[in-house]
Order: structure tokens, then C-alpha cells, then sequence
């Protein structure tokens, strides 16, 4: 049977997790950090994922305070997990767009050193110029341009981590482009995995055209069997024209995953969680979101707004914008006229992410059959939970995975580069 | 009255470069079971060596009560990451960060980034005051207690808990707020070394602990007043700054080394900070010194890490022990606590209790 992957979110930055649960901890201990990376490690998962915002988003004018919010920098809390696991990958999401390429360069080969080659660079751009305003560079870049600095960005710095020659002496380097132009000795040897792992994350064309030219793992938001194989047969198609395989880029969607002893309780504890999430204040947000505007004044549990969406609003700040939202409103208003539902409930139903629900072997058998019939090479788990939102998935899935031996017993390689099946790149003296 | 002045003594474990923290998780090990204050690790992009920060990150969760200290450096950096970092290595170490802040000042350093040209250390150690400033302002920008977690208005924080820093430097500007939560400590210690005259300056201004280098415990000493008394002019109480004398130190293989023209005393020498002599030897400059009050403590800095800590640990910090001049064990949990420093109140706190507006 096909091999699938596994990888572990941390519950970060988001209205995905349900902090109001008395189970719910810190989002910002060490502790909650480490049961969760200890249990994606005992379940033999292939990395530990963290996302990053380098701004607080904000709500119109204000900064947003219903979701969680308020996270630690994810390569200084992966370097300490780092000396509390022995073989789980560490995926550090790092924007290319505000940082430079010898620091996170020096700073990721460091991470892969410490970690004895299971470091990985989730490479972001940015959306928009509100989260220039923190740093030197200010403003930001049209997406074009971004996807540009960021190509160029991963391959600078694989200059200069094969700057290093395999036997350990270091050579000059001298890099000089169109957003780069730096020449000098990188201070890392060439570190267990040669290059981190680069993974990538957006959708637009050029994030697809920039993942299949560069990267190693794409994390996905295509979570539908559907979607899923739409996007993977795209991707898959584009890597030809780069020389390269299709096994060279793992296709990851981000999914969640809610459990029961049943299917039938598995659907009720998903509609719980569901209520959690989309809260009456929540509800009344996500509908600001899509139409631009204050809608403070209205009642959850009544009926749409009859004003049509803002398109030119600038009520959200951080977060990516709804695409359309005339086109979105008129789906929205035709599923609450059809079903008859409620502010909070149409939100409740409109914006459920694909989950897996279900007992533990129905939920095995759909991420095979996921895998199967190519909508993924593996998953990423992002928990409702912190720090516990993994024991359930990791005690009941993954026995089941792996006795029907579609995911692996034992880490049978020490680097996150073996886990996924990716060969160590070849030194480009 | 200065006599009784706790001693604090701190250590650097840099030594050739480690790419691995086997040795670094040892050496730090090695100074928190001689309940040393702190360890640093030394650090600069054109060096060979790791990120010390990462290291020091790395070495957090191997290690319960040492504070750990890595050199960040501000000229090429985003202040605003570097912050972000130093607060999270605070997060992971529960308490026990701190960094010393650094610049950039050559050719080299600047073609590594390609963003601007070397600058004169004046300007870099001007950049470098309001990147400590910066940062402060920073880890102040949430208040204590901002996460509320409030089931009954669905809001997780208070945002009037959290704050715009709008810092307008010379070279940058911030608006934050943070995006991690204020860390254990309040603030991250600061730590500065004032040898240079630019540095003098920052340090006055921004430091927790100041290095100073001298060979006798009168220059020392008058180092420690010119210090105080400029942190004081800036308005700071002088009694919030430690200062601590930078020895590098070379223990040798004896327990006391007899030198021509110092009799059987240590040897001082080099450009005012570097000793050779016995473990006893040095445990006799920092007995002196402190009696005299000279400093607040002593950064160390071995030669041979592998070597020279094991006998600053259990040669000289036993004997300082013995002689009831330093503590036995690590009171309290927080590396400002090591320092006797107090939580810093947090600036954004102030302001609304005392009504102005924020
Ligand atoms: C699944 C997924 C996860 C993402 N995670 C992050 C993140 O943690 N931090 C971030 O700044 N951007 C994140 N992004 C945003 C992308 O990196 C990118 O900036 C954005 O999608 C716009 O690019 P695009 O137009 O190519 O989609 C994520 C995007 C996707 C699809």
C-alpha cells in the first residue's frame, strides 16, 4: 500500500482553536510545545510545523481579539525542542520577504546542525504592506515581485550552503542578482541534510509555479478529495518542465481531524467544536470579513444583512481577503434562504474546513483513500487542542494506519529528508 | 558596606567552533552546578561558529537554573525579529534570557548583507541603543495579564492591555505591538560591553550588566562610578546596573603560579583584562576586588573552555564558597533574580494606572 505522510501543526494564531475547552492550556509555554512535538514524535509523525504572523491582525482599526493571538518566534522554540526529540522533523514557517538571505541561511543550517538534519524552511511571502511597518524595509512588494525575491531568496541560499564543500572547507561565495547582491564566507558547514527541507505554502499561480520549481513539501489548504486531486494533478504536471520527478515535491494538505467512539458521536463531538469556533461574536466577525463592514448592530441568530459586501474595504488587516465577496455574499444568502439558517448558523456551515470525522477506522480509511487516489502524499494535522489535541489521533489513528501498513512502524532514517523519501541534494560546488 | 554586595560571577563557553551543543550543554551544566549567574556564548556574522542564540535555545531545556546570554548583534538585524527572538528564548528558558547586544562595524560583515555600507561605531552604537530601546518597548507592548481568555465575550485578550510602540529611530521604525506575549522576566536582560567609549554610552542608557576591562581594582572601580553616575544622569537608578569586570583567563595546570616580580600572586596583564595564574590565584583578584567594591562580579572568559571552566568551577568557585563570598545554589528561578534585579514594571501599566492617556 501507498506510504503516507504525517506532519503536526501547532494549534498557533487562529479561530481553528477552541481555547475556551477547560482542556485547553498555554498557547505559549515551552511545555505545551513539547507534549505536543513529544506526542507527534511517539506517533512517528515526519515534522513538527509552525506557522508565523509578524504582525497582529486587526479588525476594523483595532487589533483582533477573538481569536487566539500571540506566539513565540518558531526557530528559537524549534531549536529547544530540538534537544527533547531524537528524529522529528522541525518546519519553522519564515517569511522571505522581511528577512535576509545570510541570517535565515546561517540560522536555519544552525537548526539542522542542532537537530542532526531534521530542519525544514516553510518559505512565506507576504500578503500586504500593513506587516512591513515592523521592520526596516517597510511597505512590501506586489506579488509578482515577491515570489521573485522569494525564489531567489532559497536560491541564494543554497549558495551558500554549498559554499561548504562536503569534506568540510569552506569556500568564498558571491552571490549578485536582482534582489540580492552579497559576497563573503558563510560561517556554517555543510549541514546533515546538505539543504533543509524547503516547504511552501500559497496558492496563486506563482506560489505553484515557485513550489514546483523549488520546493520539497506545498502546504495545501485543498482538503476535498475533489480539490485535492484538481491540485495535485496541476502541481504534479508543473514539475516536468523543472528536470524534476514527482516524487521530488510531497503534497501536504492541512486537515483536521475529529474522533469518536462512532461515527454518530464523532459527528456530534464535530458539531461541538464547530459551535466553540464559530461563536455569536465570531459569527458576527467572519460576516464582517466577507462583507466589509461594520455589523456590529446585528443579531447572530437572525437573518443575513441585506446590503451588498464592501469590495474596496480595508476593515481586515493581516489576513488574507476574501477573494470575491459579492460572489461569496450571494452564497452565503442563498444557503441561509434555502436552509433556513441563522447569521451563526450559515457561518457554521459555510465555512467548515474539509475535517476527517469519524471512528478511528473510518477516519484510516479516507486519509488512504486520499492518498490512493492522489489528492495527497500526506497530511498535515492542525488540532483544535493545545497541547492535547494530538493523543486522541496518535493513541487510536495511527496504530490502525499502521497495522494496515499504510504509514511506518519505526523511523527507519534519522533525517527529516529520509522521512519524507527526498534524496540529499547533490553539491553544486 | 560593600562588602556585603553579592558577588556575581558568569561565564563565557565559546570556544573553537561547535557545530553540535554536546559541549555546550556540558560547560553550561558544568557553571550552573557552580551556580554561576549566566553563560554566554560570543557571536558575530563573520565568525565561524553557529547562531548562538539557537544554541542557547537548545541548551534551554537541558539545563534548570543558569541564565543563558548569547551575543545578538544589531546592525545588520530587524530589530523587530531580534526582539521577537529574545523574548522567545525567555519563553523556552522560563526566565532565564538575556543577550548582549553587539554592532557590525567592517567591510566584511556589510558585503555578507549587501544593504548598506560599514558605518563608524559612533552611528552603530547609536542604531544599536535604539534597537535595546526598541526591543524594552517591545516586550512592554502587551501588559501583564492581557490574555484574558473571556468565554462570556468570546475575546482571548484584552486589547486595551496591548500597545503601539511606534518607536522612530534613526535607522528604523517599529509600530508594533509585539506579536509574542510579554516574557517571564518582563524584559530579557541587556547586557553591554562598555569597553569602548560608543558602548559606554548605550550601556549607560540601556544595560542590566555592563562589562568593564581594567588591571587594578582603583581603575576598575572608577569605571564602575563613570557608569553609575551616567546611568543616573539618564535617569535611571544607578542600583539597577551591574557591573561586571571582562577577565579572560588562562588557569594554567597549577593550583599557583609563581610569578617573577608578583611573588606567588596572579598575573594581570595583556591589554588590562587577561589573568594567568591557579584557580586559588584568581579566587584571590576576585576576593580582593570585591571587598574593595570594585565591581559587582566578575564575566569570565577561559581561554580553553574545556579545561579552564572545570577548574573556575570547582577550583575558584568553591573556594569563593568556602570563604561564604558566593552563594551555593541558585535561590531563585529567573536569571534576574541571579542578578538581584527586580521585574521591571511595565512602562504601558504605568501610564494608564497614573491616568495619562496611552
Ligand atoms: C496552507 C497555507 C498556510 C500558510 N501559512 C502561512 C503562515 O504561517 N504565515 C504567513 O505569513 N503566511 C502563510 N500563508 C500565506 C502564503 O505564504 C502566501 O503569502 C499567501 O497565500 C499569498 O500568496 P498566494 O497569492 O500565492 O496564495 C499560508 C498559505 C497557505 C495556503
Amino acid at each position: 500500500m501507498k506510504q503516507m505522510h504525517l506532519a503536526a501543526h501547532f494549534p498557533g494564531v487562529n479561530s481553528t482553536t477552541v481555547w475556551a475547552d477547560p482542556r485547553s492550556r498555554s498557547q505559549i509555554d515551552f511545555t505545551s510545545f513539547e507534549h505536543l512535538a513529544r506526542t507527534a514524535e511517539r506517533g512517528k509523525f515526519d515534522f513538527f510545523f509552525l506557522a508565523e504572523g509578524l504582525r497582529l491582525r486587526e479588525h476594523n482599526g483595532r487589533i483582533h481579539d477573538l481569536d487566539v493571538v500571540g506566539r513565540p518566534e518558531s526557530l528559537t522554540v524549534l531549536n529547544a525542542l530540538a534537544a527533547v526529540t531524537e528524529r522529528l522533523g522541525l518546519a519553522a514557517t519564515v517569511n522571505a520577504t522581511f528577512n535576509e538571505p545570510y541570517e535565515l541561511a546561517r540560522r536555519l543550517a544552525t537548526l539542522d546542525h542542532l537537530s542532526e538534519g531534521r530542519a525544514a524552511w516553510n518559505v512565506v511571502t507576504s500578503s500586504d504592506a500593513f506587516t512591513g511597518e515592523n521592520f526596516r524595509r517597510g511597505g512590501y512588494l506586489d506579488r509578482a515581485d515577491r515570489y521573485t525575491r522569494a525564489a531567489e531568496f532559497v536560491s541564494t541560499a543554497r549558495e551558500l550552503w554549498d559554499s561548504w564543500t562536503p569534506d568540510g572547507t569552506s569556500r568564498p561565495f558571491a552571490h549578485s542578482g536582482q534582489h540580492f547582491e552579497i559576497s563573503g564566507e558563510f560561517t556554517v558547514p555543510r549541514s546533515p541534510q546538505g539543504h533543509p527541507v524547503v516547504i511552501q505554502a500559497g496558492d496563486s499561480d506563482e506560489g505553484r509555479e515557485f513550489a514546483a520549481s523549488t520546493a520539497d513539501v506545498i502546504f495545501t489548504r485543498h482538503g476535498t478529495l475533489e480539490a485535492g486531486r484538481t491540485f495535485y494533478a496541476d502541481v504534479k504536471a508543473r514539475l516536468k518542465k523543472y528536470g524534476r520527478q514527482p516524487g521530488d515535491l510531497k503534497i501536504m494538505p492541512g486537515v483536521t481531524v475529529v474522533l469518536g467512539g462512532t461515527d454518530e458521536e464523532a459527528q456530534q463531538n464535530a458539531a461541538g467544536i464547530r459551535r466553540q469556533q464559530v461563536s455569536p461574536q465570531n459569527a458576527i466577525l467572519a460576516l464582517e470579513q466577507v462583507w466589509g463592514r461594520d455589523l456590529s448592530s446585528y443579531d447572530p441568530d437572525g437573518p443575513l444583512p441585506s446590503v451588498d459586501p464592501d469590495p474596496g474595504s480595508s476593515l481586515v488587516q493581516g489576513r488574507v481577503r476574501v477573494a470575491d465577496p459579492l460572489a461569496v455574499a450571494a452564497r452565503w444568502r442563498e444557503l441561509s434562504e434555502a436552509k433556513g439558517l441563522s447569521i451563526r448558523q450559515t457561518v457554521i456551515e459555510s465555512t467548515a474546513r474539509q475535517s476527517f470525522i469519524g471512528a478511528p477506522e473510518t477516519v484510516a480509511a479516507e486519509l488512504e483513500k486520499f492518498v490512493a487516489e492522489d489528492a495527497a502524499d500526506g497530511f498535515i494535522l492542525v488540532p483544535h487542542l493545545t497541547p492535547g489535541g494530538l493523543d486522541d489521533f496518535v493513541d487510536r489513528v495511527v496504530p490502525l494506519l499502521q497495522e494496515r501498513g499504510s504509514f511506518r512502524s519505526e523511523y527507519t532514517g534519522s533525517t527529516l529528508r529520509s522521512h519524507l523519501g527526498l534524496t540529499e541534494p547533490v553539491w553544486k560546488g | 558596606m560593600s562588602a556585603t554586595r553579592p558577588l556575581h560571577l558568569a561565564a563565557e563557553i565559546g570556544g573553537p567552533p561547535r557545530y553540535d551543543a554536546r559541549s555546550h550543554i556540558a560547560l553550561a551544566r558544568l557553571a550552573e552546578g557552580g551556580a554561576l549567574d549566566f553563560v554566554t556564548l560570543n557571536d558575530s556574522f563573520a565568525r565561524p561558529g553557529p547562531d548562538a542564540l539557537a544554541v542557547l535555545a537548545h541548551v534551554a531545556p537541558a539545563t534548570t537554573r543558569i541564565g543563558l546570554v548569547p551575543t545578538v548583534t544589531t546592525t545588520h538585524t530587524e530589530p523587530f525579529h531580534v526582539s521577537s527572538a529574545v523574548a522567545t528564548l525567555d519563553w523556552v528558558s522560563k526566565g532565564r534570557a538575556g543577550w548582549q547586544a553587539d554592532v557590525s562595524t567592517t567591510e566584511a560583515e556589510a558585503r555578507l548583507f549587501g544593504r548598506r555600507p560599514a558605518a563608524p561605531a559612533s552611528t552603530l552604537w547609536q542604531e544599536a541603543g535604539e534597537a535595546a530601546d526598541a526591543g524594552a518597548r517591545l516586550w512592554d507592548s502587551w501588559e501583564d495579564g492581557a490574555e484574558i481568555r473571556d468565554v462570556a465575550t468570546g475575546r482571548f485578550i484584552d486589547r486595551d492591555k496591548l500597545h503601539y510602540v511606534d518607536f522612530e529611530g534613526s535607522t528604523f521604525s517599529v509600530r508594533g505591538p509585539a506579536i509574542v506575549p510579554r516574557p517571564p522576566q518582563g524584559r530579557p536582560v541587556t547586557v553591554i560591553d562598555a569597553t569602548s567609549g560608543p558602548a559606554r554610552e548605550a550601556a549607560a542608557r540601556h544595560a542590566d550588566v555592563a562589562y568593564v576591562r581594567a588591571t587594578s581594582p582603583e581603575q576598575a572601580a572608577a569605571l564602575r562610578d563613570e557608569l553609575r553616575r551616567s546611568a543616573a544622569a539618564h535617569g535611571r537608578d544607578p542600583d539597577s546596573l551591574r557591573v561586571l569586570a571582562a577577565l579572560t583567563v588562562d588557569l594554567g595546570d597549577a593550583e599557583t603560579t609563581p610569578e617573577p616580580g608578583l611573588g606567588s600572586g596572579p598575573q594581570l596583564a595583556g591589554r588590562g583584562t587577561y589573568f594567568r595564574g591557579g584557580p586559588v590565584d584568581l579566587a584571590e583578584v576576585i576576593t580582593q576586588w570585591h571587598r574593595g567594591g570594585a565591581v559587582d562580579g566578575f564575566h569570565l572568559t577561559p581561554i580553553t573552555p574545556e579545561r579552564d571552566l572545570e577548574r573556575i568551577v570547582n577550583g575558584t568557585v568553591a573556594l569563593l564558597q568556602h570563604r561564604s563570598l558566593f552563594r551555593t545554589f541558585h535561590p531563585g528561578g529567573t536569571l534576574r533574580e541571579h542578578l538581584g534585579l527586580g521585574r521591571p514594571a511595565n512602562r504601558y501599566t504605568l501610564t494608564s494606572t497614573s491616568g495619562a492617556t496611552s
